[in-house]
């Protein structure tokens, strides 16, 4: 692990750049482009990146496979607890005018979580899957073929 | 507090098994992940009875949610022909999950329960959501939730025959050009009415009249649904995931999700389209009629030739899918009432013999008829059991495989088709072929050598049995299917704009 070093200190000075670029989008999807997927996906590359420099071992050591899954599940549930919240008010599912006090904050406050569920399951889906990849054990070694 | 869940019943009917399922994937207690599935199913199976009771007079219940109205906002809509076929897809998931403890912990790993049961539970989500819904985009996004969670368990098969990685693939690279198409479709409809509400849908296409755009959009629909419920020659992803998918997935697919694309071709071609353009009606004339013909012939005469039990009634399935697609393209209401009847009919009598090839897989470790010979003295029950499922296939009197049938015939002669009712009957018999070929092997030849068989457990006897009983229950009396399939056909035929005679 003491080759690449330039690749190495690039990888590590981008990332937090990769990070925080996905966090402008998934802000800014309420009033631009963008939005919890694109968001999500962009901050799952940051840990691609690392991995891909690192090696895999070194991401499953930061993000562990029930980290991942907890991640992908809280998402799902973020998005649809917000959900549930207009339906216990007495308004109907997904619907966000109680959320705040009055309509308009009550939606603006809606978007932004169901955005932030998506993003949070977009971006644990993403590793999970770049993870279940690198690290699948081949059934027969190259040598048996 | 049950003023609440009535109020919200529709939306309940999704949610409740959309918020379960990942958390069947965290909980690590044995068969915890099967216990959470077995309860959701339970409740959503109650939340269909239910809508089935409300609406089953004719009412129509319009649920908007965040609360923004239609056409702008996503409507579902309940009327007797999604709660007809929300109860046969949610009690269908009972009967399984119930089947499935047992069988799924011979065929898949212990280690990947949780996360088989979640994409159980997501793919009855996905197959109740599209269902419900009465928007058009909606019934896309649902079927990409049951179509993605479906591969995951056709290929949790693998543990017993690698072949159902290929298998899952394989429908996985057909399902997506079928949702692809059917997309396609709706971005064409939306084109041209810039509305995905279905009913407000229907209302602008009327005022639209005849243009290229919307036969274009017909077509690629019609196309992409024929995908998803493996219409003859599109069907060459069904056999391989059923033969390899395990054996209660088999059981829930067969009876669910092809029936749910059936429901969603019906409510395009007649509450969507409604026929306003005489281009509709041709097609379905002389592309889907003469397709449902060969396949019904075509699927049961491959039917007989198969040695693997599973395979051999995924090929009996093409045979009546292409029976159900008769009876959707005599455009008639005695037609479409044959075919809404069969759906149920179908249902239950697939599921039910799945389950004994299940059975079979399990006890026997294998669903080759030849090395199953003799298996009706070992395992009595189980065989009795396909016996029953296997009559109603052929369509013998006292089954409800002679109902659908009937009304099928019916509906061909009132339209004057002798040809069609040629095809129907002979179809039939050559599913005697394939029954008996089994039902001679099960009976009448010695086991083979050195071979132990023990008749299956309880846990997969009694959801087998209640199919069955259901398809004898149904057969001797079929005032209330027949009933709730003509109350559907109704209401289809109302919305359209085709003239009836």
């Amino acid at each position: 692990m003491h080759h690449h070093l330039i690749l190495r200190v690039v990888a590590k000075l981008l990332l937090p750049f990769i990070l925080l670029y996905a966090l402008y989008v998934q802000w800014h999807g309420d009033y631009g482009p963008g939005g919890g997927f694109q968001a999500g996906v962009i901050f799952a590359v940051g840990f691609v990146l690392y991995a891909l420099v690192y090696g895999v071992d070194e991401l499953t050591r930061i993000l562990p496979r029930p980290v991942l899954i907890t991640g992908m599940i809280a998402g799902v549930i973020l998005y649809a607890g917000t959900g549930l919240v207009g339906l216990f008010q007495g308004l109907t599912f997904l619907d966000y005018n109680g959320l705040a006090a009055d309509s308009r904050h009550g939606q603006e406050w809606g978007i932004l979580l169901v955005e932030l569920g998506v993003g949070i399951t977009v971006a644990s889906s993403m590793t999970a899957i770049f993870v279940a990849f690198a690290t699948r054990e081949p059934d027969i070694d190259d040598e048996d073929w | 507090m049950p003023q609440f869940i009535a109020q919200h019943l529709p939306i309940l009917q999704v949610i409740v098994p959309l918020i379960a399922a990942p958390f069947c994937a965290l909980i690590s207690v044995r068969n915890g992940a099967w216990w959470l599935a077995f309860v959701t199913s339970l409740v959503t199976f109650a939340i269909s009875v239910l809508l089935f009771a409300a609406t089953f007079d004719g009412e129509i219940i319009s649920y908007h949610l965040g609360g923004w109205a239609p056409p702008i906002g996503i409507e579902y809509r309940v009327d007797m022909l999604n709660a007809f076929v929300l109860t046969i897809v949610s009690g269908t998931g009972v009967l399984t999950l119930l089947y499935a403890r047992a069988s799924v912990a011979h065929e898949v790993d212990a280690k990947q329960h949780g996360l088989f049961y979640t994409a159980f539970v997501l793919c009855l989500t996905g197959l109740l959501g599209v269902t419900i819904t009465g928007d058009a985009f909606n019934v896309f996004v649902f079927l990409e939730i049951s179509s993605l969670a479906t591969y995951a368990i056709v290929a949790s098969g693998a543990k017993t025959d690698r072949r159902a990685l290929t298998a899952a693939y394989n429908y996985l690279i057909m399902g997506t050009i079928g949702a692809t198409f059917f997309v396609i479709g709706l971005g064409l409809l939306y084109m041209i009415t810039g509305t995905l509400n279905m009913a407000d849908l229907a209302q602008r296409l009327l005022e639209h009249g005849d243009s290229r755009t919307l036969r274009m959009g017909y077509a690629f629909i019609l196309v992409g649904l024929g995908l998803k419920l493996a219409m003859f020659p599109l069907h060459q992803w069904l056999p391989n995931a059923y033969t390899y998918a395990p054996s209660a997935v088999s059981a829930f697919l067969s009876a669910t999700a092809t029936k749910v694309a059936i429901y969603v071709l019906l409510r395009f071609l007649f509450s969507v389209f409604g026929f306003s353009i005489p281009f509709e009606a041709d097609i379905l004339f002389l592309v889907v009629l003469p397709l449902a013909l060969a396949g019904s012939l075509i699927g049961a005469y491959i039917a007989t030739y198969q040695d693997n039990l599973k395979r051999l009634l995924a090929y009996s399935s093409i045979s009546q899918i292409g029976a159900m697609l008769i009876g959707v393209s005599m455009l008639s209401a005695s037609g479409l009432m044959a075919a809404i009847i069969h759906l149920f009919n179908h249902a239950v009598t697939k599921a039910s013999l799945y389950m004994v090839a299940g059975a079979y897989a399990k006890e026997a470790g294998t669903v080759s008829i030849r090395e199953l010979r003799g298996v009706g003295r070992d395992m009595p029950f189980t065989t009795a059991a396909f016996v029953v499922g296997g009559m109603s296939l052929i369509g013998i009197p006292l089954t409800v495989g002679f109902i659908s049938k009937w009304y099928l015939v019916e509906a061909a002669l009132m339209r004057g088709w002798w040809p069609v009712v040629i095809v129907i009957v002979v179809s039939s018999l050559i599913a005697l072929i394939y029954v008996g070929k089994f039902i001679e092997a099960a009976y009448m030849h010695p086991a083979p050598q050195g071979i132990i068989r023990r008749e299956a457990p309880l846990t997969m006897l009694i959801p087998m049995w209640i199919f069955a009983g259901l398809s004898l229950f149904f057969g001797i009396n079929s005032s209330l299917t027949s009933e709730a399939a003509a109350r559907a056909a109704q209401g289809l035929v109302a919305a359209s704009s085709l003239i009836w005679q």
